[in-house]
């Protein structure tokens, strides 16, 4: 277990967040997911709404969002449910930012298949950056993490930024992908690898060639 | 003989074609599944238990008669359903997620198919929270199948009512376990809950439930569609099927790729990943399954056959084949110490020996791999791990102990030697 704490519940804190109200169009994605489980059992909700509601608070701060107090309670007096079980939720599950993040959160995986493929040089390509891990940089940017195993194994190293995966990444790779984001561009996501589609090997696939070029139908050899 | 192409059931695993159901069906997906469902409940179980499937998310369980566990019917008016864990997180897989991204619709047919041999009222799928884009490209599919009447009312037109509900975790490990899973769909912390009772008598909101991965319930309909002995034709005895394995680490071209059960480490690593880096003599030591297995050092996994029995033949496991390779330059106690810190991480609290264990087992396995122990820690190390293990209620646990037996047994004159070099260097 980690340790996470909550941003203190001050004046100033209920005085931004106390007023926080879904916007019209997630109100009713909120709807929807509620719709998914059966009735009485809204609190299942509660993790699709939280991460909506993290949404909501980036976009009003142009950051990835995080999840101050106020809105856990608005929350949990739409799903019926006690404060505290949201505030368990909410702290048992890495995803959910319990204090304010930057616009984007660069998340290094370091576990070990990332870690043999040289997740190293990414973390030091971060900090080189200015970022500190656990910390948002000065102009708000950059907020950096290490995380655990992100299942993006056959092409790594990897980081998450916000909702994209980058992988395959070297330093210099990093750097350019960095680079973009910081210039308000898109930068291609998934494998940064020239010639690589996927997870194929690199150079091209070893099995299923035909589907290369074509939506190959194998039924006719069976 | 090695698998051919017409026999991998993933046939757009590295995604160069789209995910659509457009694509999918001129792929043979939903192709005619009314006929399918038409074989009846007990047909479809029969036939998964008679292709030798065994579950493809670690522990290996025969699918077929884990479906036969459920209620033929309901006698209390209670639903029953399906929960497909979709939430890879074990170091080293990466497989689940190229199904969903790339195959969507196999998961969503094998749902149907799986959901009616057991009687399912609907399947939630409970995907990963960091698998952003690949929920999207899931829910996006989802739709897609709502909308041709390939799941909802009359699934098609089969005359059953079934449901496919997407459920995005938010980052806990623990929650592939699937009592915890069950509890977080239940919109709480995912702690493992004690069995008995089992899932299949008392899983989420108190149903009868069954938890399958991915990859079990996606092969599911093109088994029945090409028979069990199709499938039971690949891989040996008590280890039947195709398989997709994952090669991380240090071999010249990680991939993904789907294989027969059973094919040797030599051949998978020669065939498909370029061979480890720097050559054959150059490898340490391999993780066959994810990071839970303990390592198996090069001279045994070479030959070894990559299956269930295989691996356990060489003191290790197949896992999720989630393949990591190792080589020479490896700090080895550094690469397990890593593993150490990811179980401290994740553990969720609930049991004393793994919350506390699993901190301090990492915390020895850094002042091992710095040197910075005495030697009778090693067995005092081993003698923690054994505490841990089955004390615990569920395998995360055993799983945070493994990797470091697997270290003590095969590595351990490098332990030795990093302390030994420590002192010297002291007294120097």
């Amino acid at each position: 277990m980690a340790d996470r704490h909550l941003e203190p519940d001050t004046p100033e804190l209920r005085a931004r967040w106390g007023t926080f109200a879904w916007t019209k169009e997630n109100a009713a994605k909120v709807k929807e997911i509620i719709a998914r489980y059966p009735a009485g059992r809204q609190r299942s909700a509660v993790m699709p709404l939280l991460d909506l509601a993290q949404r909501q608070v980036g976009a009003e701060t142009n950051t990835q969002g995080w999840l101050p107090l106020p809105v856990m309670e608005y929350v949990a007096t739409q799903l019926e449910m006690p404060i505290i079980r949201v505030v368990e939720v909410a702290t048992f599950y890495f995803m959910y930012n319990l204090v304010p993040v930057g616009k984007f959160h660069v998340q290094v995986c370091g576990t070990t298949p990332c870690m043999l493929r040289g997740s190293d040089a990414i973390m030091a390509a971060c900090k080189k950056r200015g970022m500190e891990k656990g910390h948002t940089t000065e102009d708000g940017l950059w907020t950096l993490t290490e995380v655990e195993c992100m299942g993006n194994c056959a092409s790594a190293p990897m980081v998450q930024i916000n909702d994209d995966n980058y992988e395959d990444l070297t330093a210099e790779r990093l750097d350019a992908v960095l680079d973009a984001l910081a210039a308000g561009k898109m930068p291609k996501a998934g494998t940064q690898e020239p010639g690589r589609h996927t997870v194929e090997p690199l150079g091209g696939p070893t099995s299923l060639k035909d589907m290369v070029k074509a939506n190959h139908d194998y039924r006719k050899e069976w | 003989m090695s698998l051919q192409d017409k026999d991998r059931i993933f046939t757009n695993l590295y995604g160069y074609q789209p995910w659509n159901l457009k694509a999918a069906q001129a792929r043979g997906d939903w192709d005619n599944t009314k006929k399918i469902l038409a074989k009846g409940k007990d047909a479809i179980i029969d036939e998964i238990k008679a292709s030798g499937l065994r579950g493809r998310g670690g522990a290996g369980f025969p699918t077929g008669l884990k479906w036969s566990f459920m209620p033929k019917e309901s006698k209390d008016g209670r639903p029953s359903f399906l929960v497909i864990n979709a939430d890879e997180s074990e170091p080293g897989s990466c497989k689940d997620r190229e199904i969903i991204r790339h195959d969507p619709h196999k998961l969503i047919e094998g749902a149907l198919v799986a959901g009616f041999a057991m009687g399912a009222r609907a399947a939630y799928i409970y995907i990963r929270g960091e698998y952003i884009r690949e929920a999207q490209v899931l829910e996006a599919a989802v739709q897609e199948a709502y909308a041709a009447g390939l799941i909802g009312k009359n699934a098609c037109k089969s005359g059953y009512d079934f449901d496919v509900f997407v459920h995005r975790g938010a980052g806990a490990y623990i929650c592939g376990e699937e009592t915890a899973m069950i509890e977080s769909i239940e919109g709480k912390k995912g702690q493992p809950r004690l069995k008995p009772p089992f899932p299949a008598g008392a899983g989420l909101y108190g149903c009868p439930t069954t938890v399958n991965n991915v990859e079990s319930i996606a092969v599911a309909p093109t088994i029945i569609r090409r028979g069990a002995s199709w499938f039971s034709s690949f891989g040996r005895d008590n280890n039947k099927g195709t398989k997709l394995f994952q090669i991380s680490g240090h071999v010249n071209k990680p991939c993904v790729v789907e294989e027969a059960m059973s094919i040797p480490f030599s051949e998978l690593i020669e065939k498909h990943c370029g061979g480890i880096t720097g050559g054959k003599d150059n490898l340490l030591a391999v993780i066959p399954g994810g990071s839970s297995v303990p390592l198996v050092p090069a001279a045994q996994i070479w030959d070894a056959p990559m299956d269930f029995d295989g691996l356990r033949d060489v003191g290790s496991g197949l896992g999720t084949a989630a393949v990591i390779v190792m080589d020479k330059s490896t700090d080895i106690v550094r690469a397990i110490s890593r593993l150490s810190y990811f179980y401290k991480h994740e553990s969720c609290g609930q049991c004393t020996p793994c919350r506390e264990g699993t901190g301090w087992m990492w915390r020895v396995m850094e002042r091992l791999r710095t040197g910075d122990a005495d030697v009778g820690e090693i067995d005092m190390l081993w003698d923690v791990t054994k505490q841990v293990e089955g004390h615990t209620i569920c395998a995360l646990g055993d799983a945070a102990a493994w990797p470091i037996q697997g270290l003590i047994r095969h590595f351990r004159p490098e332990l030795e030697r990093r302390i030994a070099d420590n002192v010297r260097e002291a007294a120097e």
